[in-house]
């Protein structure tokens, strides 16, 4: 379960990512509750398994399209499936590294896994998830967060 | 003569299991000092690597395969005692930058960064030279 304020470092953590690395803001919208196990994702995900005083898993998932246009606000010019995936994950990886900041350091944080072209290989090992949507230019992408 | 233009090139090591972050590394402007002679995507490459091109300056990433980042820093340290070392990491607790500066890096820098922030971290390192 979690708190209003814990929920809010990972907005905070999805928002900056965009206002620094893209240079520009993203929205949030309302975070909901799903209770089916089943939160979602798009046609990349970057899975970070969580240990320590919490545990469970935190992604970030997102259409190609929204990481092609990233990685070039990036000046990437490679926009292969490679390096789509190597941005997914480590989006993934930021936010969930920057949540120490609240969280602490027993908040231990997996390298990420990256799941592809597979949207049903995305689950929650727990029914209850938190999703956050992100909107970023013309693009949804979705930040979820699932600890026990 | 200006100040920068009498300082040598110093060889540069980028440790990071993204590529995308070991390039926008190699494509910093501060690069102009530096000589990009490896890169490594995990702490056990990375120490390899450094024993074979024996760089001034490393970036290093903290959450990474096979050996982490704070691990790699004591390798890496114990090899060269004098190698600069710059922490480019996520983990924004501030535990886990004390301890990887007490475990012989010379400076943090979390992530995202823009890339004012990127040559920015490295100029201060580099200043220590």
């Amino acid at each position: 379960m979690l708190k209003e304020a814990e929920i809010r470092t990972f907005i905070e953590g999805a928002t900056n990512y965009f206002e620094v690395s893209a240079q520009q803001s993203a929205t949030v919208g309302s975070p909901y509750l799903v209770t089916d196990g089943n939160p979602g994702a798009y046609e990349y995900t970057g899975v970070i398994g969580i240990s320590g005083a919490r545990k469970g898993i935190v992604y970030f998932t997102a259409p190609r399209g929204m990481l092609t246009v990233l990685l070039m606000r990036m000046q990437e010019t490679d926009t292969s499936d490679e390096n789509i995936k190597d941005l997914v994950g480590e989006v993934a990886n930021t936010i969930s590294g920057n949540a120490r900041r609240d969280f602490g350091k027993n908040f231990v944080i997996s390298v990420p896994v990256v799941i592809a072209h597979d949207v049903d290989k995305v689950t929650a090992p727990h029914d209850r998830s938190y999703v956050i949507p992100i909107n970023w230019r013309t693009h949804s992408a979705k930040l979820v967060v699932c600890l026990e | 003569m200006a100040d920068g233009e009498s300082k040598p090139t110093l060889r540069l090591m980028i440790v990071d299991d993204s590529n995308i972050i070991r390039r926008r590394i190699e494509r910093s402007q501060q690069i102009e000092r530096l000589e990009v002679v490896g890169a490594a995507s995990n702490g056990r490459e990375a120490v390899e690597l450094f024993r074979r091109t024996r760089p001034d300056v490393v970036t290093m990433d903290l959450t990474m395969p096979e050996m982490d980042g704070v691990e790699c820093v004591q390798e890496l340290v114990a090899i060269d005692p004098d190698v600069l070392i710059l922490v480019v990491s996520a983990l924004a607790d501030k535990a886990t930058a004390v301890d990887a500066i007490e475990k012989g890096a010379n400076g943090f820098l979390c992530k995202p960064f823009t890339d004012r922030q990127l040559n920015d971290a490295l100029e201060e390192l580099l200043s220590e030279t």
